[in-house]
């Protein structure tokens, strides 16, 4: 027993060691923590957005106000008490300037009281759950928010003849949003909505799209996390609905780049809406996209990997405004109200909620050359989160 | 020889099963020193003394009753869960929290002990496991109150004893967690070499045996489960209270897996089982997690392949002769 | 309402492919092996490559994920299940979990931790309708593919006399061994032919379930619970176990969709209160 401890003690003391003498190097740089699951079933989020991280890096460099920016990754597999104790052990042990990524909404909550308590910016690069930057004064979003990609979408449902929606969404913080969003403003409008929430963990979308095959109705609003997205619309097809006429709308999640060519056939038709999409039609996007290709070949980015290039820009934006001071409350300052370019448009960070205005697309799924593309044919400029707005 | 000596030869036994091996002093005294010494890493101290607690109530169940039970974690969420909602809508006192936690947990127990004496292994397994996935949608179910897979959040505790504040080093954390470890453990040890321990050990080896002999089989098994799931339901409470989170996550399978591995690193029946074993999992998973931050579940289950083909005996061999040789230096107590 | 018990039904079904494999070696080497999700998923994995890599039809990449698979059993069954056999329950299932952790991180290593996708022939897809129930294509597929492997197997197992060896073996090893029945090879034709089952399960299984790296993760307690729930003396108490939950998984989410995932565990807690040996095992002494 006490062999253990002496060999693991002295394994201890080496590890301190360590990182003592890296900490004294680390007077030039600052610190940006990046915290993504890397493992586990959401880590296609985390490749996407760790590849946009390296890209910006290689692409716009590393110094930014005259300081270098150095990122630390870790790997939280999707499980908030992981991400909470990495991102502390990141404040404290490794002393990071900022906290970034967060790929789901409980990872980025569980965050929030540390970056209050430390005074350290957290950029939110992929989760949407509108609540998320009222948690801390923070806490700056650049990915976007269910409620501001959902009604917009009941919007144009109801101005192009949808009168009765049927809304399938995975019961849980975004899905809700979602629904809700959805659910009220198309309502609001005029028409009926059923809604049925399926559990975060299904294997079978059978009972629940056979509810909606009986209800037939005018179109199926789904969202569910990127992962089951390509399941669930086989199964669509496979049980005739998209013959028997019901639309498939949504926010763009369920035909999110990364998986749509393995989606297949299947999703073509599929009218959605997001704030990116990989066939965005900008010079900004077109060298983004090709830049991503070329460094990760066979990958398409996605919506995660926009919000990670543009995380970092934010980054970037606000130790440029602060010529290199990297204090907490200095950087969130400087944050408030940024405005760029981004590969999906021009985006700006709201200076009231510190959230994230961009433009909404209203896209529809289908081949252009040999590829599948959601390809935009309708624009709502500069959304802001609706939740927070009506407050 | 006579029923009166025997009972003394017995009593004496365990009276001398209570005194403390120095090997366990030094354990102790360098648990508390590890404040001082690692001041750095107490974040990580906090979570090993937490999965120490957690691992001596299923050691509690496992080592001395003999129920396997792959659903422990219900306990651990149930306790997490009361001590989040009593800081969060209640009072943040630390100590509420942590008695909420422990007569939630208690009380489970209680109702699915019935579950757990019926059967052969494979049936507990499996209903033990069903319990804790049953618990798991439940807590998704009432999103509102718990706040669902997004976590309930808002959780902020008042300073223990009104003094020590909860700070982001974890300082306050590792010794209140280590407290409440040492306090719990200080309890285990004395039920364990009491007459209600030996009782639950002669249940374990053989039940017929033991029910024939006239020891209320279905009763202590409950006794014990509860008193199991107390312990778990502490060690809950005191992960939400230290974080300040609780998440789905509190629930899931892979917490009941990896605790089983615990004990079986660390081997189940003497306490110190899932004290040790808890320590070498935290250290083995964050230094595998370090070198591949992606792949290290495959070194785990590796490692735990080959624990158990034979890298077992090798390993608890050569550590109880090390134990035996430091017991003939000091007072060379019975175990 | 009727499309919907069809569903569920072609939905147990798979599960039956997939849990029989396991009961089968559970009550013969009284081995709880909670790696046999990571042999259904090698079986999906090898049909994709099949299909992918090497071209081959659907139908052609089915026997061959039960081969491959079978074969991964035999091998392992000799190299390290071997040894497990004389020790303790907790012990094979720590050693089977520590495999499956092996089998889900080496695979998302391998290919990537996305779902995969295979495209299912013309002839699969869509579906019709008979007297208003809606038959989908390949749901009446795995459920004729399925329902001949039962009675195959359920004739197997009591008709022929390699049937009535494993059912001694099942029953007593050790009186088995002395009446000269060769228990070990039995033991190892018995696992290649479970692992077998299960690899072609994971291939039918993915229009159906989808195959990712954490497939064996998420789909263990199904398996399991077929078996509990089913015993593991006989091909007919795990069939029904599989029929009823497959039905009542699906029929429960299209009924009461917001305690949907709750009741197959619910049915099986109860099950297992109310007969601790599973519905069909006979009383052992």
């Amino acid at each position: 027993m006490t062999y253990r401890r002496t060999v693991l003690g002295g394994i201890f003391g080496l590890t301190l060691a360590a990182t003592a003498g890296g900490a004294a190097l680390a007077q030039e740089t600052v610190k940006v923590g990046l915290v993504l699951p890397m493992t586990g079933p959401f880590a296609s989020t985390g490749r996407q957005i760790d590849a946009a991280v390296k890209l910006f890096l290689a692409k716009e460099g590393a110094v930014h106000g005259g300081r270098k920016i150095e990122v630390i990754l870790k790997d939280d597999a999707g499980n908030a008490d992981a991400t909470r104790r990495l991102a502390q052990e990141l404040v404290v042990n490794d002393k990071v300037s900022v906290l970034a990524g967060f790929g789901l909404t409980p990872l980025a909550m569980a965050t929030a009281p540390i970056a209050t308590q430390a005074k350290v910016p957290q950029i939110v690069m992929a989760a949407a759950t509108a609540t998320i930057t009222e948690a801390s004064p923070y806490i700056a979003r650049t990915s976007f928010t269910l409620p501001q990609a959902s009604e917009p979408m009941a919007d144009w449902a109801w101005s192009n003849g949808i009168k009765k929606v049927f809304t399938v969404v995975t019961d849980y913080g975004p899905g809700i949003d979602a629904e809700t969003s959805f659910a009220s403003k198309f309502k609001a409008a005029g028409g009926t909505v059923e809604s049925v929430r399926v559990p975060l963990r299904n294997p079978d979308f059978a009972p629940f799209l056979q509810r909606v095959s009986e209800a037939k109705p005018d179109a199926l609003f789904v969202f569910v996390p990127s992962g089951v997205g390509a399941q669930f619309m086989k199964q669509f097809v496979e049980r005739g609905l998209d013959k028997a006429g019901v639309k498939l709308i949504g926010p763009g999640d369920v035909v999110d780049d990364d998986i749509l060519e393995g989606i297949g056939e299947v999703a073509q038709g599929a009218i959605t809406t997001h704030h990116y999409s990989a066939a965005h039609d900008s010079p900004a996007n077109k060298a983004f996209v090709e830049a991503f290709q070329k460094a990760n070949p066979g990958m398409r980015p996605n919506f995660m990997a926009v919000g990670g290039y543009d995380g970092m820009r934010l980054i970037a934006k606000a130790l440029e405004a602060t010529k290199g001071d990297a204090s907490g409350d200095k950087l969130i300052a400087a944050m408030k109200g940024a405005s760029w370019e981004s590969p999906r448009g021009p985006v700006k960070i709201d200076p009231d909620t510190r959230d994230i205005i961009q433009n909404i697309y209203v896209r529809k799924t289908q081949k252009v050359g040999s590829e599948l593309h959601n390809v935009e044919f309708a624009t709502i400029p500069d959304v802001k989160d609706p939740v927070k707005a009506r407050k | 020889m006579s029923l009166s000596a025997f009972e003394a030869q017995v009593r004496q036994a365990l009276h001398a099963g209570r005194l403390w091996h120095p090997a366990e002093i030094g354990f102790w005294l360098l648990a508390f020193a590890a404040f001082v010494l690692f001041p750095s890493h107490l974040l990580l101290l906090n979570e090993i003394a937490i999965l120490a607690l957690f691992a001596l109530s299923l050691d509690l169940i496992l080592g001395y009753a003999g129920i396997v039970s792959l659903g422990h974690a219900a306990f651990l969420g149930m306790g997490a869960y009361a001590a989040g909602l009593l800081a969060k809508h209640v009072t943040a006192d630390p100590f509420a929290g942590l008695a909420a936690g422990m007569a939630a947990a208690g009380v489970l127990g209680l109702f699915t002990s019935p579950l757990v004496l019926r059967g052969t292994d494979l049936t507990r397994l499996m209903v033990t496991l069903g319990v804790a996935l049953i618990l798991y949608e439940l807590a998704n179910s009432f999103g509102s109150l718990t706040g669902g897979a997004d976590g309930l959040q808002g959780i902020t505790m008042a300073p223990v004893l009104g003094l020590f504040e909860f700070d982001l080093f974890g300082r306050t954390a590792y010794l209140y967690s280590l407290s409440v470890l040492f306090l719990l453990f200080l309890i285990a040890r004395r039920v364990t070499s009491s007459p209600f321990g030996l009782s639950l050990r002669a249940i374990r080896d053989n039940p017929l045996r033991a029910s024939a002999s006239g020891v209320p089989n279905g009763w202590r098994l409950a006794a014990a489960y509860t008193l199991a799931a107390a312990f778990a339901g502490a060690a809950g409470a005191l992960l939400a209270q230290t974080t300040q989170f609780v998440s789905l996550d509190v629930l899931d399978f892979h917490r009941s897996a990896d605790l089983m591995l615990v004990l079986i690193i660390g081997g189940a029946g003497y306490l110190y089982g899932g004290l040790i074993g808890a320590i070498a999992f935290k250290l083995l998973q964050d230094m595998i997690a370090t070198f591949t931050p992606q792949y290290w579940m495959f070194w785990i289950g590796l490692f735990l392949v080959l624990f158990v083909l034979g890298g077992r005996e090798i390993i608890h061999g050569g550590v109880a002769a090390i134990a035996g040789r430091i017991a003939r230096l000091g007072k060379g107590a019975a175990r | 309402m009727l499309t919907i018990l069809f569903d569920g039904i072609a939905y147990g079904m798979v599960l039956f492919v997939l849990g029989c494999g396991l009961s089968v070696t559970m009550g013969l080497m009284n081995f709880v092996n909670l790696a046999h999700g990571a042999f259904a998923m090698l079986g999906g994995y090898v049909a994709v490559l099949s299909m992918q890599r090497l071209g081959l039809p659907f139908l052609a990449s089915l026997p061959l994920a039960f081969f491959a698979t079978a074969l991964v059993g035999v091998v392992l069954e000799r190299l390290i299940y071997r040894p497990m056999y004389s020790k303790s329950h907790l012990d094979q299932v720590m050693f089977s979990i520590g495999l499956v952790f092996m089998a889900v991180a080496g695979t998302d290593w391998l290919m990537g931790s996305s779902q995969q996708f295979i495209r299912l022939p013309a002839w699969l897809q869509g579906r019709f309708e008979i007297a208003g129930i809606g038959i989908g294509r390949y749901r009446l597929f795995v459920i004729a593919i399925c329902g001949l492997l039962a009675v195959s197997l359920q004739w197997g197992f009591t008709r022929t006399r390699f049937g009535s060896r494993l059912r001694a073996a099942v029953d007593d090893a050790r009186v088995a061994r002395g009446l000269g029945i060769p228990v070990n090879r039995l033991f190892a034709f018995t696992f290649a032919l479970g692992c077998g089952l299960a690899g072609l399960g994971g291939a039918l299984g993915i229009e159906l379930m989808g195959l990712d790296p954490i497939f064996p993760l998420k789909f263990m307690i199904y398996f399991l619970i077929v078996v509990t729930v089913g015993g593991t003396s006989s091909i007919t108490g795990p069939f029904f176990a599989a029929m009823l939950l497959g039905v009542a998984d699906v029929v429960g989410k299209y009924l009461v969709p917001e305690v949907g995932a709750f009741i197959i565990y619910a049915l099986m807690v109860a099950l297992l209160i109310s007969r601790s040996h599973g519905l069909f095992a006979r009383a052992r002494a």
